[in-house]
C-alpha cells in the first residue's frame, strides 16, 4: 500500500490555490520550521463576509502541502462562519485519510486557516459576530 | 527507475543470486546433519567463512555469521560489555552520530550502568583520534566508533583509533556497515578487534551479515539453543545467505580498485552540480568521504516533499528529515555535524553505485534543481528570506 491515498497525492502533486494575495483581508502563519511545517494562508473577503479568494504557501512534507491545498478548496466561496467551524478532521477526510504520524497536517491547515480568521477580524471589528 | 539509494540496500550481483541459488534447489540439507548431503552444505559455510575472512584480512574462526549488521553490532557491544563488567570495567566511548543498532545498545547499557562516553564530531562528521584518546579512562572498555557514516559519508580515521585503542589496552569495535565492500578494509593493519557487516550493503542477500571477532575475545551469546557457529550464535545457518554473502563481498572488494575512483568521480560530478543550487551545503567530508555518498542540504524546503517529487521523476533518494522518520526531529547525525532543525529538514541523500551512467547522474542534477525551485516557490520560509525578513543560514 502506498503511504498516501490516491487523493493526497493528486492535491500533492497538483496543489490547488498556491501563492499569494497581494491585498488580502486576512494573512495567518502557523507551525515552525523547527518542526519542519509552516503555513500560511491569505484570504480574501467581500462585504458579504464570503471568502472570495484564498491561496496558500507551504513549506512542509506532502501531506502538509496537500492539507494546505485541500482545507483552500474547501473554504473558497463559502461564507468565514464556515470556514471558522473547518475541522483538521474533516480536512483529512476530505483526502481520504492521513497516516497517523501526520494527522498534525491537517492540523497544521485548520489553524492557518482561523489565524488568517483571526487577522480579517483583527482588520475588520466591526465585522465579528459573536 | 534511477535507484539512488544504496546505502539502504543494494540490487543483489548476479554472482550472489547464482551462488546461492544451489543451496536452496539441491544442496539444502542442515549443516548439522551428519549425512553427506548435510556435510556438503558443512562445507559451503566454511568455505564462505574462509572467502569472508580473507577479504577482511582475518582468520575463518575470527568469523560470525549474523542476521545481519544490527546483530553484530549488538554482539559486538554485549561481548565487551560482558568483559568489561568482569574486569569492574563499566565505560563505553562512542561517538554522537553512530547508526542506531549502536545507540540504542549503548542505552540499554546505561540502564544497566554503563557510563557512555558521546564524542562530538566536528562539521563535517569527523571523529578526533585525540578526543578518543582523551577520553579513555582506567575503566573503559570498548571504543566503538563508525568506520563511515550512514547518512553523510564521512570515513573515520579508524587506523589512529585501532592503533591508539590497541597502545592503551581497550577492544575496538567499528560498525562497517556502510565502509565493508566499498573501501578496502584490513582488520590487521587497522588494529580492529570487533567488525559488523551486513550483506545487503554489498550487493550481498537481506538478513546476513557479520561479526568479526578477534581471536582470544570471547563473545557473548545473544542467542541460545544449539552449538552453531562454535556455540556463539544458535540457529541453523543460513546457508544460501552465508555462500551468497561471499559471493558477493569477493566480487566487491576484488572490484574496489576499479569501482571506486569510478564511483568517486561520478560522485563527484553529482556533487558539482547540485552544490551549484543557491543556498545549499555538502553534508560530510568533501575527501574522506565514501565514494558513493552525496547529502547535501537545501534551505527553504522540506526534505520529504523533495522524495516524493524526485520519486515521480523516477528518481530513488533518501533524506534525514523528520517526516521522513516519523518523529519530529530530524537526523540525530545532521544535528551532531552543527545543522540547524529548519535546515536539516531540507536534507537529500543520493547513494550510488558504479551502474549509474553520466546521463543519469546529469539527469539527478536537473531534476533535484527542478525539485528545490518549485518547492522553494511556495515555501514561506523561503519568501522570508528573499524578503530579508530572516537571514539565510546556508
Amino acid at each position: 500500500m502506498a503511504l498516501y491515498s490516491e487523493t493526497v497525492m493528486d492535491h500533492f502533486l497538483n496543489p490547488r490555490n498556491v501563492g499569494t494575495i497581494e491585498d488580502a483581508d486576512g494573512v495567518g502563519q502557523v507551525g515552525n520550521a523547527r518542526c519542519g511545517d509552516i503555513m500560511k494562508m491569505y484570504l480574501k473577503i467581500d462585504d458579504d463576509g464570503i471568502i472570495t479568494d484564498v491561496k496558500f504557501e507551504t513549506f512542509g512534507c506532502g501531506s502538509a502541502i496537500a492539507s494546505s491545498s485541500m482545507a483552500t478548496t474547501m473554504i473558497k466561496g463559502r461564507p468565514v462562519a464556515e470556514a471558522a467551524a473547518l475541522t483538521n478532521k474533516a480536512v483529512a477526510e476530505a483526502l481520504d485519510g492521513l497516516p497517523d504520524y501526520k494527522m498534525h497536517c491537517s492540523v497544521l491547515a485548520e489553524e492557518a486557516i482561523k489565524s488568517a480568521l483571526e487577522d480579517y477580524y483583527a482588520k475588520h471589528p466591526d465585522k465579528r459576530k459573536e | 527507475m534511477i535507484y539512488a539509494d544504496n546505502a539502504a540496500t543494494t540490487k543483489m550481483s548476479q554472482t550472489a543470486i547464482e551462488a546461492m541459488l544451489p543451496y536452496m534447489q539441491d544442496c539444502y540439507a542442515n549443516p548439522s546433519s551428519l549425512y553427506t548431503a548435510g556435510q556438503e552444505a558443512r562445507d559451503a559455510v566454511e568455505a564462505a567463512r574462509e572467502t569472508v575472512a580473507r577479504c577482511i584480512g582475518a582468520e575463518p574462526r575470527e568469523i560470525i555469521f549474523t542476521s545481519g549488521g544490527s546483530e553484530a553490532d549488538n554482539q559486538a557491544l554485549l561481548t565487551a560489555a560482558a568483559i568489561g563488567k568482569k574486569a569492574g570495567k563499566r565505560h563505553i566511548v562512542s561517538d554522537a552520530i553512530e547508526h542506531h543498532a549502536v545507540l540504542h545498545t549503548l542505552k540499554k547499557l546505561e540502564q544497566d550502568g554503563f557510563d557512555v562516553t558521546y564524542l562530538p564530531v566536528d562539521g563535517s562528521g569527523i571523529v578526533k583520534a585525540e578526543d578518543v584518546s582523551a577520553a579513555l579512562r582506567d575503566d573503559t572498555c570498548l571504543v566503538t566508533i563508525m568506520y563511515a557514516n550512514n547518512e553523510i559519508g564521512t570515513i573515520q580515521p579508524i587506523a589512529e583509533i585501532g592503533r591508539l585503542c590497541r597502545e592503551r589496552g581497550v577492544l575496538f569495535h567499528t560498525d562497517a556497515v556502510q565502509a565493508i565492500g566499498h573501501l578496502s578494509i584490513d582488520v590487521q593493519d587497522t588494529q580492529i578487534d570487533m567488525l559488523s557487516a551486513s550483506a545487503h550493503k554489498f550487493r550481498g542477500p537481506k538478513g546476513v551479515g557479520f561479526l568479526y571477532v578477534k581471536k582470544g575475545i570471547r563473545p557473548a551469546v545473544l542467542i541460545e539453543g544449539g552449538a552453531q557457529e562454535r556455540g556463539r550464535r544458535a540457529g541453523t545457518e543460513n546457508v544460501p545467505g552465508i555462500v551468497a554473502t561471499a559471493a558477493a563481498l569477493e566480487e566487491a572488494v576484488s572490484a574496489i580498485a576499479t569501482t571506486a575512483p569510478a564511483i568517486t568521480a561520478m560522485r563527484d560530478r553529482i556533487i558539482d552540480g547540485l552544490s551549484a543550487i543557491p543556498h545549499s551545503a555538502l553534508s560530510g567530508d568533501r575527501m574522506c568521504r565514501l565514494p558513493g555518498n552525496i547529502h547535501l542540504c537545501f534551505e527553504g524546503i522540506e526534505g520529504e516533499a523533495l522524495l516524493l517529487l524526485l520519486d515521480q521523476k523516477g528518481i530513488a533518494a533518501s533524506s534525514g528529515s523528520a517526516c521522513t522518520s516519523g518523529s519530529l526531529d530530524p537526523s540525530h547525525v545532521l544535528l551532531a555535524i552543527g545543522r540547524p532543525h529548519d535546515v536539516a529538514h531540507g536534507s537529500l541523500r543520493l547513494t550510488i553505485d558504479e551502474t549509474l551512467t553520466e546521463k543519469e547522474a546529469d539527469c539527478i542534477v536537473q531534476a533535484v534543481k527542478d525539485t528545490v525551485s518549485y518547492l522553494r516557490g511556495f515555501s514561506p520560509i523561503w519568501r522570508d528570506l528573499c524578503e530579508g525578513k530572516a537571514a539565510f543560514i546556508l
